[in-house]
């Protein structure tokens, strides 16, 4: 029998209180039982970053963490940042570089770039380049997603 | 590609962790950035996860009498974010950016990196070089292994059974020592497809490579070259290393770019 | 009536203008809408037991403890989803010649590639799924395999299916001209390499993924997919499922990448949806990782023995080449594997003038994953071929890499004219793409430049590439040879009583911003903001019926479409608005959402008349019956294919000591007709041609001997990642095609066709005065050094 685990966490803002089979990772956690499916699985071995969001504040895979290691903790998801108007001039950034194709990498894209741009990170591209690395994106080849971080700290850009 | 089911357990101390894994199947879980995925793939099924992220006397930084004791719990954005090493132990402060990515270097953990033991690993190199050393604690108390008695194989390390990393001790930079790291990976954050680090003070140098082989290697030949300041003797006598080829490059391969890796690093050092 | 030819400079015009797509900030608030988001009641998840070995016979499978394990719903063997399944072959009769043999979704009796489905579990989770299929025990007798190319021929070859005798699946030759003659001049130079294409794959970021509803009272399937032909898919459900075809319905809302990977008949998602309809609940199966790796289908995977003779001044006197390529167990349905190497045979050469050329291609089975279409089909393979012995014949009569392409190139004003394989081409600019090229990138600067660092020891090179892309295909690619794939689209708009416009169209989104463009095309030809326009795609229920979006079509063909189907509504309207406003037709216009007179002012707004016509008829004249819905398809006619034209240079740097090459720069100048969003179309050169410098540099399907993928993780099979990769200047030519009123061709392709013989052609103008050159494809830091060697 699958073996379960009663876990209360914050979630976007929202005390969150469910109990969980302990293997589900934290990305299948979000989908499946928040319906909060803006992260996305895109390996399930922490390498394409599709699943990275925030947890504490801190850029993680959340496809390498279980759901019951949240426990207690904050979690921040794509929609979370949407909704509190965090990131809003990286959106529009991506907005206006058509930053993103698909959109599936897209939530986890925005999470590693915010915690550059948030960490004081400058617009220098090859360190851009450098701290984007673990987030694949097949669609834009990487250029416009470069140019909205730039836009963002360089100012050009507001929300 | 969903884990297997296993019981699950996320213990307050360290006595109760060490009583935990004395169970049958019993895995510890730190940052889990390695375990995860091969959990995730059903090439590990523990029967019983003792999660060891309550233990917060675990991670932490330290220095006493030349030393820096590194909790096994730190991260590695926790050791990015420490002046103590960054300043004070910088061959590991060179090769943390190496390791991946971000998001993973959140999680990651110093002692996980060591208890896995990954052949490809940049952190047990880096222990191997600078003649650190390994605490781990078990039943029987706790005990000190040095660097150079820890991998023993592939994944495999001195530590036994039921007993777990709680602390990695590094010497600090001596005044005049310098240091070299070099590897060469095809993408950023990438397993290199071969890696050194070297240590050297006065004529005493210490090299130690990693992804060529089943564990952290250290190089006896290179290193008594290197104590002359001979280069080209050190990457002949890498002739001699045993080293094991991968998916991407073969042994011939990985012996020639460890011979390229390990000039560059020490124009680093010697420059 | 507005005369077609001012449709692009109209005053509210949004084609030719660079406008943020609609979806845009509905992906960045995490509000995609992808298959694996999709929740249904009663849903079962499916997970699959695959063959762990490349060709074995099934002994016995015992599914006894996996259907008794608590939380599982079903499940199904090969020979019980086979009474479910008509089985499938993947042949079309324009290939001649080609064969295969009968699939089944999950294999029966014998297992004929690692990964092959063997059993399909389905639990009340995934996991449970997983768990379950773990205690499936299958006996195999392992049978020996023919997993290598080169040898499937061979007399002492394994033969995979033995009623065929042996292992070719196809052939062809093209011969033209006299090229034995040409070679055998003593006023030529001869240039002969061999050159290898790694076998690679999509990666796209959203996995395949399916949820399949079935209604037993009605008889009726609705199969999510995340993938870019929902008709062609509708036919196959209904076809191998036996449904009547207009009882199913399949819908691609967002599609996370697709790149061809996601057009073909996979046998887990037939299976997904046979399930659904035996169980008569919904099942949803998502592949994995390691799934993507081993079963989404892989493409390139082709040796070339080629040769090119060329005079002392430079002309091509000769092309000549043996393709050899290994597609699988399968040829794939419906669009058969055999497609790649007939590209090949069509496009080598193609920019050029090649009087003389014979090419030959031979398909040939084997025990691996099927081979397929994937972006640029063939296209990288026929590129390499002719730009790389090109460039090599360059080198050995010491002449300038740029000098032989103006001396060969198809002139601009020759047009239409063929190609030495016969294809027809119009509207092209070889020409001036390349003197755009040259003048971007800076040419002789950057050679003095490289001169000056290769005598301190750095060795860049530069490379180029002369391309044409098909696009825009006709009948004549599938559907002449009896595919289910509709070459002709649809667009449908109709005028809502609020002044907005709905419309839909055949072709879909996968993130190229084909949304964007049918907004821009519907809005400006008709004559609303585009903000008043609602684009509905990938769903055949509500769209008009057509092929979807693939090999470059969804801007030429739907985008023509809607433009046509713009038109006439407005025509429609205006007849409307002339009975309202007791004027002529020919004196109104519709401006920013309002019927206007000819100078712009507005006369009534789209709303009121609309809302005339919904509300109050009794208004108008009872012989009046307005129309504010018009549809109308779009097929090309009279050429095959439409082709486009690019000129492309890479710029790198080797370093000797690791073999390891960085791309330092990129430069791409497309000329793809009509351009109707810059931004979209510049940013489907980047994307296209990072994934060509993937497939230059990093990626490859590694099998062992016996069969096994050895890389099926993403540590291990390397895509492009941000930090080794260039930026890339992208200009444009703009030739429009008169194929079309909107003059549009395809741009989604060029990159990935164009990129890798660029970067090959640039890593040996690196190597060259080391001595050596590489001609196989990913160049990794091993075979570079080999080819030095260094080791």
């Amino acid at each position: 029998m699958t073996q379960t685990r009663t876990i209360t966490l914050t979630v976007n803002g929202d005390s969150v209180t469910r109990t969980v089979p302990v293997r589900m990772n934290l990305a299948d956690f979000l989908r499946a039982e928040l319906g909060l499916t803006g992260t996305h699985v895109g390996c399930e071995h922490g390498v394409c970053g599709a699943c990275t969001l925030h947890v504490d504040d801190a850029p993680v895979r959340s496809c390498l963490m279980l759901a019951v290691q949240a426990d207690g903790a904050s979690v921040t998801t794509v929609e979370g940042l949407a909704d509190s108007g965090r990131g809003a001039a990286l959106r529009a950034a991506f907005t206006a570089r058509n930053a993103l194709q698909c959109g599936y990498c897209t939530p986890g894209m925005l999470a590693s770039a915010l915690d550059y741009i948030d960490t004081g990170g400058s617009a220098d591209r090859a360190a851009i380049r450098e701290h984007l690395s673990g987030n694949y994106c097949r669609c834009t080849g990487y250029q416009a997603i470069v140019d909205a971080v730039c836009d963002v700290i360089e100012g050009r850009v507001t929300a | 590609m969903k884990a297997p089911d296993f019981r699950y357990e996320r213990p307050a101390s360290l006595s109760e962790a060490l009583a935990l894994l004395a169970e049958e199947d019993a895995t510890p879980i730190a940052g889990g950035q390695s375990l995860m995925p091969m959990m995730n793939f059903r090439m590990a099924a523990p029967a019983l996860l003792v999660d060891l992220n309550g233990l917060a006397d675990l991670a932490g930084i330290t220095a006493a009498d030349g030393w820096l004791t590194i909790g096994a719990m730190t991260r590695y954005a926790a050791l990015e974010g420490s002046a103590q090493v960054m300043e004070g132990v910088p061959l590991m402060a060179r090769a943390l950016p190496h390791i991946a990515h971000p998001a993973i270097r959140t999680r990651g953990t110093l002692g996980g990196s060591l208890a896995l033991a990954d052949p490809a690993a940049e952190m047990p190199a880096v222990l191997l070089a600078l003649g650190g050393e390994v605490v781990v604690e078990g039943p029987g108390g706790p005990r000190t292994i040095a660097a150079d008695d820890w991998a023993t194989g592939l994944y495999e390390t001195a530590r036994a059974p039921g007993e777990l990393v709680t602390a990695i001790r590094v010497p600090l930079a001596a005044p005049g020592q310098r240091f070299g790291f070099h590897e060469l990976a095809r993408r950023h954050g990438d397993y290199a497809l071969a890696g050194v680090c070297i240590a050297a003070t006065g004529d005493a140098v210490r090299v130690a490579f990693f992804a060529i082989s089943d564990r952290p290697v250290r190089a006896p030949g290179a290193e008594a070259a290197l104590a002359t300041g001979d280069i080209d003797a050190a990457v002949a006598a890498l002739a001699d290393l045993p080293i094991d080829g991968d998916l991407h490059a073969g042994p011939d391969t990985k012996r020639h770019l460890a011979g390229v890796a390990l000039r560059r690093a020490w124009a680093e050092a010697t420059s | 009536m507005t005369n077609p030819l001012n449709l692009f400079d109209r005053p509210n015009s949004y084609i030719g203008k660079t406008v943020p797509r609609p979806d845009a900030r509905r992906l960045l608030e995490g509000r995609g809408r992808f298959v694996d988001d999709i929740q249904l009641p009663r849903m079962g998840h499916a997970a699959f037991l695959r063959s762990p070995h490349a060709h074995a016979r099934i002994v016995s499978i015992d599914v006894a403890a996996a259907r008794a394990h608590p939380g599982v719903i079903a499940v199904f063997t090969g020979a019980e989803m086979a009474q479910h399944v008509e089985p499938y072959v993947g042949v079309l009769t324009h290939l001649a010649g080609l064969r295969s043999a009968p699939q089944h979704p999950i294999a029966v009796d014998i297992a004929r590639w690692q990964g092959e489905p063997v059993a399909m579990v389905i639990a009340d989770s995934r996991a449970t799924a997983e768990d379950a299929a773990e205690l499936i025990e299958v006996e195999y007798d392992e049978l020996p395999a023919a997993c290598d190319a080169e040898t499937a021929l061979d007399p002492g070859t394994p033969v995979i299916h033995p009623a065929f005798g042996n292992n070719l699946a196809w052939e062809r030759t093209v011969d033209v001209g006299d090229v034995d003659a040409a070679f055998a001049r003593d006023d030529v130079t001869v240039v002969e390499r061999t050159m290898r294409f790694g076998r690679h794959t999509g990666v796209t970021l959203e996995p395949r993924a399916a949820v399949a509803e079935f209604d037993p009272s009605e008889d009726r399937l609705t199969f999510h997919y995340s993938g870019q032909a929902p008709h062609m898919m509708q036919f196959i459900f209904a076809k191998h499922l036996g449904l009547p075809e207009e009882n199913v319905r399949v819908v691609a809302e967002d599609v996370g990448g697709s790149f061809g990977i996601k057009i073909h008949t996979y046998g887990d998602e037939v299976a997904t949806a046979a399930a659904a309809k035996v169980l008569r609940r919904p099942v949803k199966f998502v592949a994995d990782r390691a799934e993507s790796f081993m079963t989404d289908i892989h493409a390139r995977d082709h040796v070339v023995e080629g040769r090119m003779a060329v005079t002392a001044d430079g002309g091509i006197a000769a092309l000549a080449f043996d393709d050899l390529t290994g597609i699988g167990p399968f040829s794939m349905y419906p669009r058969t594997s055999a497609i790649e190497a007939n590209q090949v045979l069509n496009l080598t050469g193609a920019p050029y003038v090649v009087p003389n050329y014979r090419a030959t291609a031979r398909v040939v089975f084997q025990n691996k994953n099927m081979m397929c279409q994937y972006r640029a089909v063939g296209h990288p393979i026929a590129m390499a071929i002719c730009d790389g012995l090109l460039e090599d014949a360059a080198a050995a009569i010491g002449m300038d890499p740029v000098a032989i392409r103006r001396r060969n190139l198809m002139r601009d004003d020759g047009y239409p004219c063929a190609s030495a394989s016969g294809m027809k081409l119009a509207d092209l600019s070889h020409h001036k793409a390349m003197d755009r090229l040259v003048e971007l990138m800076d040419y002789d600067r950057l050679r003095a430049e490289n001169a000056a660092l290769r005598a301190q020891g750095i060795h860049r090179g530069i490379g180029f590439c002369s391309m044409v892309e098909v696009t825009n295909p006709s009948p004549m690619f599938y559907g002449v040879g009896g595919a289910p794939i509709a070459s002709q689209d649809g667009a449908t708009l109709r005028l809502d009583a609020g002044g907005g416009l709905q419309v839909a169209s055949s072709v879909t989104e996968q993130g190229q911003g084909t949304n964007a463009i049918l907004a821009q095309i519907a809005a400006g030809v008709f004559g609303v903001p585009i903000e008043r326009v609602r684009v509905k795609t990938g769903d055949t229920e509500t769209v008009p019926y057509g092929g979807g979006t693939w090999a470059s079509r969804g801007a030429g063909i739907g985008g023509e479409a809607m433009l046509q189907a713009a038109l006439a509504l407005k025509s429609q309207v205006l007849d409307v608005a002339a009975v309202i406003l007791q004027a002529r037709p020919d004196d109104l216009d519709i401006r920013d959402g309002s019927v206007t007179d000819a100078n712009g002012t507005p006369r009534m707004t789209l709303s009121d008349l609309a809302r005339t016509v919904y509300y109050r008829g009794n208004e108008l004249p009872s012989d009046l019956t307005p129309e504010l819905i018009a549809t109308r398809h779009y097929r090309v006619t009279d050429f095959p294919f439409v082709f486009t034209n690019g000129a492309m240079a890479a710029h790198v740097e080797v370093d000797p000591d690791t073999g390891f090459v960085r791309v330092l720069d990129f430069w791409a100048v497309e000329d793809c007709g009509r351009v109707i969003n810059p931004q979209l179309v510049d940013e489907q050169i980047r994307g296209g041609v990072v994934q060509g410098i993937g497939g230059a540099l990093y990626e490859e399907c590694l099998y062992s001997p016996e069969g096994q993928l050895l890389n099926t993780t993403m540590a291990d099979y390397l895509v492009p990642m941000a930090g080794e990769m260039p930026d890339i200047h992208v200009a444009h030519v703009e030739t429009p095609t008169r194929t079309s009123v909107l003059g549009a061709k395809g741009a989604g392709e060029a990159g990935t066709g164009g990129a890798p013989a660029a970067v090959m052609n640039a890593v040996n103008d690196a190597l060259r005065p080391l001595g050596t050159s590489i001609w196989q494809m990913p160049m990794t830091p091993e075979r570079i050094l080999k080819a030095l060697g260094r080791v």
